[in-house]
């Protein structure tokens, strides 16, 4: 119904004017006109150099205009789990965080593994302000056993498998995985982590985990899963493998090499897992409790080589809301995860582009270009023209203080509340229409 | 919020002039010469996790002290029906306890609870984390043996990994400039357990280990624990027991401590546990005294 409306009135035509445009795939970082019409971009050109009217205006002097933002890795929670989250809740929170498309994980209730559930993400009546792209279980149930439809999957929209929340452990199952998404072109995402090193564990292994009492997550635990796929990736023609939030500097290695030798393997980073350290949990504050853990700060200073270098292709949030009675208990007993979809842009600024002088333009591809690479988004993380009019308008400069009582998103666990940070979303615009303005 | 004001949730976090202060308070404590400075408070002893010594011990020092106790365990209790943590430290502050008292198998409960529960909080063990009451009365002890803490060589021995007791009784000592010597296979005492606090070192060797000790600190070997870790029992008794020949590599006027349980042939010969230089039992005893100062301490009483 709502789709048939969208049609009948069309979104009217969108002049972005005085802005400057960073579009990383263009190899644009000057001022320019974004004209948006009909849902795609119509013309971009030196200011004041675009004829013709618009319907709209949007002033953004001292602004940068940007592709939409698109994250890789979040956990809508829906179906099932609609008290940590709805496609709605997270929608709204991704659009105020100037995100424009979302890749939600399968790990839901019942677990997205069908080609039921994928159709079933992108019904009208699951109210998305953004754009929904469902990642869909690698193996039946997320049980590690037997491998979902791949094709049928792929077909109904799926745009990659993963039994995200786990890894896919069993040698056997990843080697099958990769050959048949090698053969589809379909990315196969894996949570690297031996569960069979990390049973109990609740934080990172090191100095702070054994000060405090705790078991922890070996470095290794990661590093072994991901070499090991690197491997394969390797051998296996056309195998793509998607590195879920890489964490560690060991694990680092393994792409590197892989990289070099024109596998086709990506990866992505979390904001968390670049500003903060095992070192920062104080008094078993659970909103410091996420899988992979907060690294040790030598793993941090590898991960800021990386994203520098050009290694790391996305900035992901790994967004995985929960209820505060699942997280306000014993450490250890708490639940994996925190928000991210409204301070990965202030925190890449803050510390990447102000503290460690990253260029902005770089961090503007690791939320646009680098991410719709991953997975195929075709249309998506540029503005040239005829691409999808998916707009990100933000203030580079401007100064703000984050409150978690204030987020979109239904749950409030995050380490960030009420930190000061750099940068800001001004405007978020899906489809040429403006979803978020601030 | 903070934790209440007289809340003792670790050592870590103490000031060595407030343990001093403790210590000097607990040794005008006397179980048998009552001083009702609880009269008519409640303490309420939580105890997720089994315990004889610390349960009895807090228990008999409220009373000595004219509290009333009342003691809630996992089994038998709403816990069992799934009550959370913080529904169980809400509802025992309802029912109008004064001191809260809680010994739990997940590492920061006691913080957790502080963070929500406006009365004080004394950590009475809290999984592999802090065990604060018993570095006290080791301290306690300790001073009752030995002129100062300052320089003196403490060896411990054992599972370091899995000990509250061990992490405990690290930071106490070390605040104080002892010499502390962790000693064990690798698996019990990995390497990082030495950046714990100042002035710690770790060896493998019990011949190593116990040259120059004044005092010896022994732990109980848990049996579960090493097989999960494929440690040979046979091997751990072959190299580490504490037997009276290898007491003797310590100073003869060394001190044998444990916190209890002993289990006798394992981490201990019977002739050490019952020897001359053992103070097991003295632990034991020093125990109410100390912990009716933490209690006297945590409603304001201490002077």
């Amino acid at each position: 119904m709502n789709a048939g409306k969208n049609r009948a009135a069309a979104t009217p035509s969108l002049l972005i004017k005085g802005g400057q445009l960073i579009d990383p795939a263009a190899r644009i970082d000057a001022p320019m006109d974004v004209l948006l019409k009909d849902g795609r971009v119509a013309e971009v050109a030196a200011p004041g150099q675009i004829k013709g009217s618009a319907d709209e205006t949007f002033d953004a002097r001292g602004l940068v205009v940007a592709p939409g933002f698109i994250d890789l890795h979040v956990h809508l929670r829906e179906p099932g789990q609609t008290h940590k989250e709805t496609i709605a809740s997270g929608t709204a929170a991704a659009a105020a965080g100037g995100f424009t498309s979302v890749c939600t994980m399968p790990n839901t209730i019942p677990v997205v593994d069908s080609v039921e559930w994928i159709e079933w993400l992108r019904q009208p009546e699951r109210e998305a302000l953004v754009n929904v792209f469902g990642i869909a279980a690698a193996t039946m149930g997320s049980k590690g056993v037997a491998l979902t439809d791949f094709r049928a999957l792929q077909t109904a929209g799926a745009i990659a498998v993963t039994d995200d929340g786990k890894p896919i452990l069993d040698d056997a199952i990843m080697r099958e995985a990769l050959v048949l998404g090698g053969e589809l072109n379909f990315p196969v995402v894996q949570h690297a982590e031996d569960t069979r090193l990390t049973e109990g564990c609740s934080m990172h292994a090191g100095a702070q985990s054994f000060r405090l009492g705790l078991r922890g997550m070996t470095a290794a635990a990661e590093a072994s899963i991901i070499e090991r796929d690197v491997v394969l990736a390797m051998q296996i023609p056309n195998a793509r493998l998607h590195v879920a939030h890489l964490s560690t500097a060991d694990a680092l290695k393994s792409v590197r090499r892989a990289k070099r030798a024109k596998a086709r393997v990506t990866m992505e980073v979390t904001p968390h897992h670049f500003v903060l350290t095992d070192e920062d949990m104080r008094d078993y504050d659970s909103n410091y409790k996420m899988n992979p853990p907060l690294r040790s700060a030598s793993d941090l200073e590898a991960l800021l080589v990386a994203l520098a270098d050009g290694t790391v292709d996305a900035i992901a949030t790994d967004h995985a809301p929960h209820a505060a009675h699942e997280k306000d208990m014993e450490f250890e007993r708490a639940a994996f995860g925190i928000t991210g979809l409204e301070t990965a842009l202030a925190l890449g600024i803050t510390r990447l582009h102000r503290e460690k002088h990253i260029p902005l333009s770089r961090i503007v591809e690791l939320f646009t270009a680098g991410p719709a690479r991953c997975f195929d988004l075709r249309g998506r993380g540029s503005l040239a023209r005829g691409s999808v009019a998916d707009v990100t308008i933000f203030d580079p400069k401007k100064k703000w203080t984050f409150e978690a009582a204030k987020s979109h998103s239904k749950s409030k666990n995050t380490p960030f509340d009420g930190w000061q940070m750099t940068g800001k979303v001004r405007a978020t615009i899906v489809g040429g229409k403006i979803v978020y303005a601030d | 919020m903070n934790p209440a004001r007289g809340s003792l949730l670790g050592i870590e976090g103490l000031e060595a002039s407030e343990i001093l202060k403790l210590l000097k308070f607990a040794r005008s404590m006397n179980p048998d010469k009552p001083r009702r400075l609880l009269k008519g408070k409640r303490v309420l002893l939580l105890f997720y996790e089994s315990s004889t010594r610390t349960r009895s011990s807090f228990e008999i020092a409220a009373k000595s002290l004219g509290a009333h106790t009342v003691l809630i365990q996992a089994v038998g209790s709403s816990i069992e029906k799934g009550e959370s943590l913080l529904d169980t430290g809400y509802t025992v502050r309802a029912v109008g306890a004064d001191i809260i008292v809680i010994r739990h198998p997940n590492a920061g409960a006691p913080h957790v609870m502080a963070r929500h529960i406006d009365v004080p909080i004394i950590n009475a063990g809290d999984g592999l984390h802090e065990h604060p009451s018993q570095a006290l009365l080791d301290a306690f002890t300790i001073l009752r043996n030995k002129k100062t803490l300052k320089g003196l060589q403490v060896t411990i021995v054992g599972d370091i990994f899995h000990s509250r007791v061990a992490r405990s009784a690290c930071h106490l000592l070390s605040k104080f400039g002892a010499k502390i010597t962790l000693c064990g296979p690798p698996e019990l005492v990995p390497d990082i357990a030495i950046t714990l606090a100042p002035g710690i070192r770790g060896t493998r060797h019990m011949e190593d280990g116990l040259r120059g000790a004044d005092v010896v600190m022994l732990l109980r070997v848990q049996k579960e624990r090493l097989a999960g870790l494929r440690i040979d029992l046979s091997e751990y008794v072959a190299r580490y027991q504490m037997n009276t020949a290898r007491l003797k590599m310590a100073k003869k006027d060394a001190i044998v401590m444990h916190p209890g349980p002993i289990i006798r042939g394992l981490e201990l010969t019977s002739e050490v546990a019952d020897g001359p230089q053992a103070r097991i039992l003295e632990e034991v005893r020093n125990g109410v005294p100390t912990r009716m100062a933490i209690l006297a301490r945590a409603m304001g009483k201490m002077r």
